[in-house]
């Protein structure tokens, strides 16, 4: 038994010791073909820079504060860059936030419902607007572009007109006495510390979504069929890749995590303003654009729309440290938009000419 | 190059055997009708060309068979068993994979996702599973070297690989997930003569391995030396039907460049340059 157990050495340490072959691509080759590689080092570049010149932008408090302005993005703008990667848009997921929490907040008040009965309604209209972004989309062949413009401003005219129908004013009525309030409260819009520093849970859901959506899409079948329908989605139908389902899905995902910051924005003011959200979605897909996802589709990672986030949360804050005038910001973001649509179509370049 | 299709192609299939057997087929679209009165086999082992100009319902008749429309007349039989499908998966579940002329693959994604694209191998059936990457990507570097095709590295955008070179993927993908019958769209079009020689020498192991195999072109020549069995459309009706041994190659391009009509074209420009 022993000698059996000693005698043939492990098959895997010739190949091992065996020099790396030369057509294997170097650590470099590899990590310029990852799409959120520019976003990175654009991230180091900013961090630097307002470290540099903004001490009050230098302590642990302020990197909190820094992390939730990111995850505020962040948490919506993960499904925005999957939606992307499909191929498509999704202009009315800003407003779907305000319309989410506006229906939870109205239905409780009006109704004396328990806030999980408000919440797990809101959900299921907010799931309902992403599956009717898609159905449209892929039922009349319309570009998502037209098709969300048009519910987001549907979105916009009626979180206004029935906020102001039902409760007299442009704000849902505070909510924070109902039951149920204080455990979604829990769920949606606390913190904790760790040490000095105050961290917002959004924090921890926003890592949690990214950690979520780059499994799906880099690690499961339905990754795979996203980057295929985004990428070709007619040679995605011949092999059999259900199109329209991954795309209604997508839509749908992006409907979930708009409700869910829609509830962050409830629970963590206890009332909702009928306007807010617009706006948001540019900056959503902001975040995906700089994140390296590509505007035609097929390209991106989750990852990258999380430092795009962070280049984001980092920014508005920063500009605030260093005492600037925040209207400037605006300016940086669209410098920020052109620089990264300059960068991936450079990448998409490089990543599609022949090497073999 | 055979070890593939002759490892993974279907060992039930007996040659001359009819697959696919279309009668009186034809499609409308509203008032315009596309195709009408097609018959047409696909035998096991067999190369069913189907020519004809831009426009002369080529793709209509792809498109039945893959399932991305279906037929408006006449019976389309599987293996003997009438069907009319609804989408390309039914089709696939029958074994009949089409590899389109430039839609064959995903251009950004890496070769072995695009190997397994439809058809992933994964650890469990719930719809978030892991794939088994390691796996696939061994799989596929297998079977692309034992086909000819070298890849620098499994990982690398499909789109960098050459046109030729992607249509062989497509085929040896399909072949490999267990297609009986092959539709190729035009699969030499956009190719030059040394990759187009490769895809048509790809299609005749598919035909000997005992695949069916229905090789859509313009080109007579290409169509001549892999055809068994050949087929002209025109304006959505068939004009020509033929066995390899009652055509010859003239016959046959004379047919396609338009036959009378080209005659006839000759014949006014001569009287003009007079």
């Amino acid at each position: 038994m022993s000698q059996s157990l000693k005698s043939p050495p492990p098959p895997s340490s010739g190949t091992a010791a065996a020099p790396r072959p030369k057509t294997a691509p170097s650590l470099m080759t590899r990590a310029l073909a990852r799409p959120e590689i520019g976003a990175f080092l654009a991230a180091v570049v900013i961090y630097i820079f307002f470290f540099a010149v903004a001490p009050a932008f230098r302590s642990p408090e302020s990197f909190s504060t820094i992390l939730y302005a990111s995850s505020q993005v962040g948490i919506v703008a993960v499904g925005v860059g999957a939606l992307m990667i499909g191929g498509e848009f999704d202009l009315s997921a800003g407003v779907a936030s305000a319309t989410a929490g506006l229906t939870c907040a109205m239905l409780c008040y009006q109704f004396n419902l328990n806030m999980w009965v408000g919440a797990i309604l809101s959900l299921a209209l907010a799931l309902f607007i992403g599956w009717l972004n898609g159905y449209l989309v892929v039922r009349t062949g319309i570009p998502s572009f037209l098709v969300t413009l048009g519910t987001f401003f549907v979105l916009q005219g009626a979180n206004l007109g029935v906020t102001k129908l039902v409760t007299g004013s442009v704000a849902s009525k505070n909510v924070s006495d109902i039951q149920g309030f204080d455990s979604l409260k829990a769920i949606f819009a606390s913190e904790f510390s760790i040490g000095s520093v105050t961290i917002k849970i959004t924090v921890v859901w926003w890592i949690v979504f990214v950690a979520l959506a780059s499994w799906i899409l880099t690690r499961t079948k339905i990754g795979n069929w996203i980057f295929a329908v985004g990428g070709n989605a007619a040679s995605a139908r011949a092999v059999g890749v259900p199109v329209n389902k991954v795309k209604i899905g997508l839509f749908m995902a992006v409907g979930f995590l708009a409700w869910f910051y829609g509830m962050h924005l409830l629970f963590s003011f206890n009332t909702i303003q009928a306007g807010q959200g617009v706006g948001q979605e540019f900056i959503y897909i902001i975040a995906a654009v700089v994140g390296g996802t590509l505007l035609t589709g097929g390209f991106g990672s989750a990852l990258g729309t999380a430092i795009g986030a962070f280049i984001f949360g980092m920014t508005v804050q920063g500009i605030v440290y260093a005492g600037w005038d925040p209207n400037w910001f605006k300016a940086f973001l669209g410098v920020m938009l052109l620089l990264a649509v300059a960068v991936n179509l450079y990448v998409k370049k490089i990543s599609s000419t022949r090497k073999a | 190059m055979t070890d593939t299709l002759s490892e993974h192609a279907d060992p039930t299939l007996h040659k001359g055997e009819p697959l696919i057997e279309m009668t009186d087929v034809g499609k409308t679209y509203g008032a315009i009708r596309a195709l009408s009165g097609i018959n047409l086999s696909v035998g096991a082992g067999e190369v069913t060309c189907v020519l004809g100009d831009n426009g002369a319902g080529k793709s209509t008749l792809i498109k039945i068979m893959s399932g991305l429309h279906g037929h408006s007349e006449g019976t389309l039989k599987v293996d003997g068993k009438e069907v009319h499908f609804s989408s390309p998966r039914e089709s696939l579940d029958h074994g009949i994979a089409t590899v389109y002329q430039d839609l064959a693959v995903v251009g950004l994604m890496e070769v072995w996702r695009n190997f397994f694209l439809g058809s992933e191998l994964t650890a469990g059936n719930w719809p978030l599973a892991p794939m088994k990457v390691k796996e696939m990507r061994e799989i596929a570097d297998t079977e692309l070297k034992k086909m000819g095709i070298t890849v620098k590295d499994i990982n690398q955008p499909i789109g960098t690989l050459s046109g030729g070179q992607r249509q062989c993927v497509a085929i040896a993908r399909a072949v490999y997930f267990g297609a009986r019958v092959l539709i190729l769209d035009e699969p030499t079009a956009a190719l030059g003569v040394k990759q187009s020689g490769v895809v048509l020498k790809y299609t005749a192991a598919a035909r000997d391995a005992g695949l069916g195999v229905v090789f859509i072109t313009h080109n007579p020549h290409h169509a001549y030396l892999v055809g068994n069995h050949f087929i002209i459309l025109k304006l959505g009706q068939r004009v020509l039907d033929k066995k390899r041994s009652e055509v010859s190659l003239e016959e046959l391009t004379a047919e396609m460049a338009g036959g009378r009509e080209l005659a006839e074209l000759s014949h006014e420009l001569e009287a003009t340059q007079r």
